[in-house]
């Protein structure tokens, strides 16, 4: 008799306990960011982009189940060189008026591998730029810090997520000045995803 | 006149060289903020954020350079016609 009340309770607790939760990546703190960088002959350019945002369902008793999408404004793109970046904006380039978000969606997991807190996978999804959509797949690194909330936002209690990703796209697959100016900025762009989501309890 | 005009394109020179080297010699394009790490200790990411700062760069160099020119140029061009005198 006790078993049939005891057992729901366990199941709804076990529920509870792994089912993925949701991180939101629109941070208070204003510290998350990408950074991208395009080889140039007299100098690389080099810059970064702040106004991001975005979901991310993060089980941490299943990492590969993860999903999510992550949105970076491209008003927020900036390079310490103001005619580089209004160049980078305009519409020969990144055209931020007509184009204003970067997304990427990730649709699956593989190679994970989880130690402690940390997991490492090939996440694979759509990356979103320039009004053109691939499939991607790159290495991502998931640190999982459980109670850390609070030492971040004073009085608000949950978890947080840190997401690292370091990969590289060719402008060209985008329609970014495909095949021009190869001489003076190279095709390939390296990105670098540095981002923290928070989910409160 | 004449000499006014290429004393004013030296300056020029020497001013655009000296700035760029007290700037720390800049050898890319001019900058107008730099970039500033700083870490957050909870999630370990470098927070980036920019501070207004001259940085000038080599076309700063080649612009300093090119407006001298336009003065040592204009210069060839100027009479120097404080000692004529009018004959009649």
């Amino acid at each position: 008799m006790k078993l049939k009340y005891i057992l729901p309770l366990v199941c709804l607790t076990t529920a509870a306990f792994a089912a993925p939760q949701t991180f939101d990546f629109k941070d208070p703190k204003g510290v998350n960011n990408a950074v991208f960088k395009l080889d140039a002959p007299l100098e690389s350019v080099n810059g970064s982009a702040s106004g991001i945002s975005g979901t991310v369902s993060f089980d941490p008793e299943n990492p590969a189940a993860t999903t999510g999408k992550i949105v970076v404004a491209s008003e927020s793109m900036t390079v310490p060189n103001p005619m580089q970046k209004e160049h980078l904006h305009s519409a020969n380039w990144l055209d931020v008026a007509k184009y204003p978000e970067i997304t990427f969606e990730a649709k699956s997991l593989a190679n994970v591998k989880t130690e402690g807190d940390v997991t490492t996978a090939d996440v694979t999804g759509i990356f979103s730029l320039h009004g053109v959509s691939k499939e991607i797949t790159a290495p991502v690194k998931f640190t999982y810090l459980k109670d850390k909330l609070s030492a971040r936002v004073p009085k608000m209690n949950g978890d947080l997520l840190v997401i690292r990703a370091n990969f590289e796209i060719n402008r060209e697959d985008f329609d970014i000045q495909k095949g021009q100016y190869e001489d003076k900025v190279s095709p390939t762009i390296q990105l670098s995803l540095s981002i923290a989501g928070a989910c409160a309890k | 006149m004449k000499k006014i005009l290429r004393l004013l394109a030296v300056l020029v020179l020497v001013a655009a060289g000296a700035t760029w080297l007290a700037t720390g010699a800049n050898h890319g394009w001019t900058k107008t903020s730099v970039m500033v790490k700083t870490l957050d200790p909870v999630t370990g990411i470098d927070g980036i954020s920019y501070e207004k700062k001259f940085l000038p760069g080599v076309d700063f160099l080649g612009a300093a350079v090119l407006a001298a020119g336009v003065l040592a140029g204009v210069s060839l061009f100027v009479n120097n016609n404080k000692h004529k005198q009018t004959t009649n």
